[in-house]
């Protein structure tokens, strides 16, 4: 199984325990990841504000990079699947695409359309399978709790993310939670907003929303929280401390990448998993799932 | 088709504080939608029962709630669509607006927002001796917008109100977007300037709930995008929104990847030390656990190709 890897910026920046952890667990399954060379940010939707065609421009480019690869995308952040899911969605139109080509064709790339392009949350479900997670889960996960947290762009629209067509990707993050033997939480704020893109203009707000969804995690009892987007790990576990100060209240949960958990259950050690680089400390969920950080 | 509706029920005149859940056990038809049987046990189970609709064609807005969670008009949602393994679907008033009384939401809040908008047409000199004239070709793009039947399922779900309730909100930036763009109304400078402060457009998490939810594909979110573009081209661009969507575009066209470590520096300004200050706990933290953003950040191979693009693209708009 190979992909044409996009890591995204943030597991080549803030997240770098994300990059780690991906590249160390896809070699333990047997995923061949082939990182795009010379692969540029999707935008993030935050480029799309000001100029949609220089985000659909910048995303054909991945794609066409992607294309000559001759692999599918394997991407590790929900914002990136799912700005990379709505650009292909207009990038099926040929007259837009044409148009998309030309700004191209400088760079002697086309993108031709028809991009597969799949989270790794995605590819666990469909393309190794919960059967196969479950048999390679040597570690027991037995009575951790976990909380799931999608992130908005591997929810929403969920057309584009072809949702009808995959009924899985509803509840992918706790099919995976469950095969790895944990149990997933039934957290209301999973598919809500973690508050990251207005960090930085409404701090207040954002961290309100962090501490709305943490806080509910810690009230359901989760041992910790489980993203695919590295986005909403930044702030829930970045800015958790802050806004429970703000909230007024005790909120202390360890926020998990997704390859982290499967490392963990795979039998992978901490630092391997780079565990001990949150901000909100892993110690006593990895001590749990037995596990030194 | 065997049914359990699990109703959110609240009476303000019981004598019993809050509200609970209440189940219907209902054998409807296959083709049945979620109003049908809401209506089927107002008649002939539970006539306490208070919920609101009247064209039950999705044309009137009046009966949206939550379902499973999401906001919908319940006249459009056939049941086999939600209807869970259980056989159970549950059934609650909209969200971030005060309950009436069981699936009855207050819309108070939502007109207040639209009408805080300045929701009618402000044209500039003499009124023209007949009508204003509006060729067809200049309201095209308003149409999409002025699809929305004000049935308040996107601000039911916007993530942004659910903390605070100052926020304008999906449905009443849309109608603002509707009017900045009708070309016979001369107040755009001062609608951008009002739908910039504090609980405007720059307070949209962009998390898409509301393009989600809107059962008419008004995509309020993409025109709250629109508005922010507008009101940077006008100049509106001396606050944190403006500078980080510009900061990011810039960093991204620098290197073709986000420099997470000047973007925030960009947003607040480079002299904005309360603000700078205020990172810098979070910053250590980062540092200590290995996992702060390179100080010195890579181009990646060939970005001179993707500021080609941006050089491209910016020159065509």
């Amino acid at each position: 199984m190979r992909f044409a890897f996009f890591p995204g910026c943030v597991s080549r920046g803030g997240a770098p325990e994300l990059y780690q952890s991906t590249v160390a667990v896809a070699e333990k399954i047997g995923i061949e990841l082939e990182e795009i060379e010379g692969w540029s940010c999707t935008g993030a939707g935050a480029l799309q504000e000001s100029n949609p065609l220089l985000g659909d421009t910048l995303n054909a480019r991945n794609f066409a990079l992607a294309q000559r690869m001759g692999l599918p995308i394997m991407t590790i952040c929900s914002t990136c699947q799912g700005v990379m899911a709505q650009a292909k969605v207009k990038l099926e139109d040929e007259e837009y695409r044409a148009q998309v080509n030309e700004i191209l064709a400088t760079e002697g790339l086309e993108y031709t359309g028809g991009i597969q392009v799949k989270h790794m949350l995605w590819v666990m479900v469909e393309d190794i399978g919960l059967d196969k997670i479950k048999s390679l889960a040597v570690r027991s996960l037995d009575g951790v709790f976990l909380a799931p947290f999608y992130g908005c762009y591997i929810v929403r629209p969920s057309a584009a993310l072809e949702y009808d067509e995959h009924p899985q990707r509803r509840e992918a993050l706790e099919l995976v939670i469950e095969a790895l033997g944990a149990t997933a939480v039934d957290n209301e704020g999973k598919t809500r907003c973690c508050g990251f893109p207005i960090l930085t203009i409404n701090e207040k707000n954002s961290l309100a929303m962090v501490a709305k969804h943490t806080g509910e995690a810690q009230d359901l009892g989760a041992d910790a929280m489980v993203t695919p987007c590295p986005l909403c790990h930044l702030n829930l576990d970045g800015f958790q401390a802050k806004a429970a100060k703000q909230m007024g209240r005790q909120i202390n949960v360890p926020i998990l990448h997704l390859p982290q958990l499967i490392g963990a259950a795979l039998g992978m050690d901490g630092p391997s998993l780079g565990l001990n680089r949150h901000i909100i400390s892993a110690f006593d969920v990895a001590m749990k799932m037995g596990i030194r950080v | 088709m065997e049914v359990t509706l699990n109703v959110k029920r609240f009476d303000p005149e019981s004598k019993e504080q809050g509200s609970h859940f209440q189940e219907y056990n209902l054998e409807v038809e296959d083709h049945s939608t979620v109003l049908d049987a809401l209506v089927k046990v107002r008649e002939e189970v539970d006539g306490t029962l208070a919920l609101r609709c009247s064209c039950r064609a999705s044309i009137c807005g009046s009966c949206s709630m939550r379902v499973n969670g999401h906001a919908k008009l319940v006249c459009k949602t056939k049941l086999r669509d939600v209807i869970q393994h259980d056989h159970k679907v549950l059934v609650e008033p909209m969200n971030n607006m005060p309950v009436v009384k069981d699936l009855v939401a207050d819309m108070k809040p939502f007109w207040d927002k639209v009408r805080a908008i300045q929701p009618w047409l402000q044209p500039d000199g003499a009124a023209p001796e007949r009508e204003y004239i509006a060729p067809n070709a200049t309201m095209l793009h308003l149409t999409g917008v002025m699809s929305c039947i004000m049935c308040g399922a996107c601000v039911s779900d916007c993530t942004a109100l659910e903390v605070d309730k100052n926020f304008l909100g999906p449905a009443a930036l849309a109608k603002a977007y509707r009017f900045l763009g009708d070309p016979r109304d001369d107040a755009g400078n001062n609608r951008l300037k009002m739908y910039g402060e504090s609980g405007g457009i720059w307070d949209c998490t962009r998390c898409m709930e509301c393009v989600q939810v809107c059962p008419k594909g008004v995509a309020p979110m993409e025109r709250i995008m629109s508005l922010r573009d507008q009101a940077i081209q006008a100049g509106f661009n001396n606050n944190n929104g403006a500078r980080h969507t510009e900061s990011f575009s810039e960093l991204v066209k620098h290197s073709g990847r986000l420099d997470e470590l000047r973007l925030p520096i960009k947003t607040f300004g480079m002299f904005n030390f309360p603000a700078l200050i205020g990172l810098l706990p979070v910053g250590l933290r980062a540092l200590r656990r290995g996992k702060m953003p390179p100080i010195i950040h890579k181009s990646i191979p060939g970005a001179e190709k993707v500021r080609r693009i941006f050089e491209k693209v910016e020159g065509k708009k």
